[in-house]
């Protein structure tokens, strides 16, 4: 009995949802070229577009920002707004600056006379445009660091011996995780304190870069953590603070293993010099790989809706949208964790003092 | 190279590493400065001063429980010192009674002693005096009867006797 009333149910709130769609839909008809909406819908290049970064930042409908375009060429800096990149109908146009630019596969290329790219003018051309990843991140910037000041002004105000209080209550439990379960128990106490800016630093930038990009609407939509560009910059980061911090007993570990015979330690050389590559950049695909397959899986599922062209797909692809969502809220954390653990044991491995180095010296 | 022609996701951009970069690094120094440091320095001092007053607590309590035993040895001892004083008060006083009691007895006893003397010599002295009086009575008498008695010489004599006998009283 009552298996058939949730069925009833179901079909009532489908039927009205299509109702509503369909009349939306009518509306959207005679606003819209009829000729444009009867492009073939493609799912890779609808994801890819999500996905990817962009010069303007889609807000909804027809609204959105339109970023500022930076651009340094032989001709010198150039800043023009990316609304002169695209006509009424967001289709990239060619803008007459110092060069003829054009928006080519959504990234902005030097254009010659007859529309195909100028391959040798590209070549000196920098585009350090504010993208729609750039001011995400500048929002998750502006987010962390209004956040942790005034988290930390709580303390100036009132004072170490009382109990935390609001947001300060709220933040200082994370930070206390990252010192005790993942600074010290991989560093040791002795050091950790030097890594824990860097540490705690990483982990926020990551941490809230995660969760804005689950958020699908301004200010959040972009794809900053999953973007191979922000992994790499952490990951030379990464790189330099553990090969920066390294002691000689690490150098020896790598060149020079200790308890080894010569043939093997010529062996195991240039397998350990790979390694402290590898580390890094293992750091640079995972993160980038986990989010930015957690916005394709999300993705993907809404697709499905316009896959099969009919509302009654989503019976399917929002609950498990929904299911994806949640679950990526865990990966949003995880990988923030996992990338922090993974540094701090880095550095802790590069900091390691080897206390049996005597009794290796005693056996030769 | 394929592949990352292949695939414009893991081709990273050049102006997105350049604000990617500038933006961890002004989030590094800015937020050291100004949040982890003084954020992490707050929580290590919290940390040490209830460590602090955590051994501190214990050393009180310790405290408390050696002075709790003190007082209550002192207790102990001014009870028994209690005890002793009261014992000696007793021991004074009984003393003091016995004392008296034996004083009032001595006086008691020269008193009679000298009452008794008092009382020989008194007797004595009234002895005395009774002897004297029976002396002259007898001088008396003999005084009389030998005026009388003198012509007779032989009732004289028989009465001098007689006389002499009945004086032989004392």
């Amino acid at each position: 009995m009552s298996f058939l009333r949730i069925k009833t149910l179901l079909v009532a709130g489908f039927s009205l949802l299509a109702v509503l769609s369909v009349t939306k839909s009518f509306a959207n008809e005679t606003a819209m070229d009829s000729a444009k909406k009867e492009k073939e819908f493609n799912v890779t290049e609808t994801i890819l577009e999500h996905i990817k970064d962009d010069h303007s930042w889609h807000l909804w409908g027809d609204k959105s920002i339109h970023l500022p375009v930076i651009l340094k060429t032989s001709k010198g800096v150039e800043v023009f707004s990316s609304a002169k990149l695209v006509d009424e109908h967001h289709e990239p146009i060619v803008y007459k600056g110092n060069f003829d630019y054009k928006l080519i596969e959504g990234k902005l290329k030097i254009v010659n006379e007859q529309g195909t790219i100028d391959e040798v003018a590209n070549k000196q051309l920098l585009d350090i445009s504010i993208t729609k990843n750039v001011a995400s991140l500048f929002v998750s910037v502006f987010i962390i660091l209004v956040v942790f000041l005034t988290a930390a002004s709580a303390y100036k105000k009132t004072g170490v011996t009382s109990a935390p209080k609001g947001l300060q209550s709220f933040m200082e439990p994370i930070v206390l995780f990252v010192r005790d379960d993942l600074a010290i128990p991989n560093i040791g106490k002795k050091k950790y304190a030097k890594f824990m800016p860097f540490l705690l630093t990483v982990f926020f930038l990551i941490l809230t870069n995660n969760f804005l990009g689950l958020i699908p609407f301004f200010p959040g939509g972009a794809n900053v953590s999953g973007n191979i560009a922000f992994t790499m910059m952490l990951a030379v980061c990464v790189f330099i603070v553990v090969n920066l911090s390294a002691n000689k007993n690490y150098w020896e570990h790598i060149f020079w293993m200790p308890g080894m015979h010569w043939s093997m330690k010529l062996f195991l050389a240039p397998i350990e010099l790979i390694g402290v590559f590898t580390k890094p950049i293992s750091l640079m695909i995972r993160l980038f790989a986990n989010i930015t397959a957690g916005h394709i899986l999300v993705l993907s599922l809404i697709c499905i809706i316009f896959i099969f062209k009919t509302i009654f797909a989503s019976a399917i692809a929002v609950p498990f949208a929904v299911f994806i969502g949640v679950i990526e809220c865990l990966v949003a954390f995880l990988q923030a964790y996992i990338f922090t653990m993974l540094t701090a044991m880095y550095i802790g491995m590069a900091n390691e003092e080897h206390h049996h180095d005597h009794a290796h010296e005693a056996h030769h | 190279m394929f592949i990352l022609e292949v695939n414009p996701l893991v081709l990273p951009d050049i102006g997105l590493v350049f604000w990617n970069t500038i933006a961890f690094v002004v989030l590094l120094v800015v937020l050291g400065k100004f949040a982890w440091k003084p954020m992490l320095k707050a929580i290590s001092e919290r940390e040490n001063g209830i460590e602090e007053a955590l051994l501190q607590a214990d050393k009180m309590k310790a405290e408390i429980a050696t002075m709790q035993s003190e007082n209550e040895a002192l207790l102990a001892k001014a009870r028994e010192e209690r005890a002793t004083l009261i014992k000696e008060a007793k021991e004074a006083s009984d003393k003091m009674v016995a004392e008296a009691k034996e004083k009032a007895k001595s006086e008691y006893d020269k008193i009679l002693a000298d009452a008794q003397l008092a009382i020989t010599q008194q007797k004595n002295a009234a002895l005395t005096d009774v002897k004297n009086q029976v002396g002259t009575l007898v001088i008396e008498v003999a005084e009389k009867v030998l005026r009388k008695e003198l012509s007779n010489k032989a009732d004289q004599e028989s009465y001098i006797k007689q006389l002499a006998d009945g004086v032989k009283l004392n």
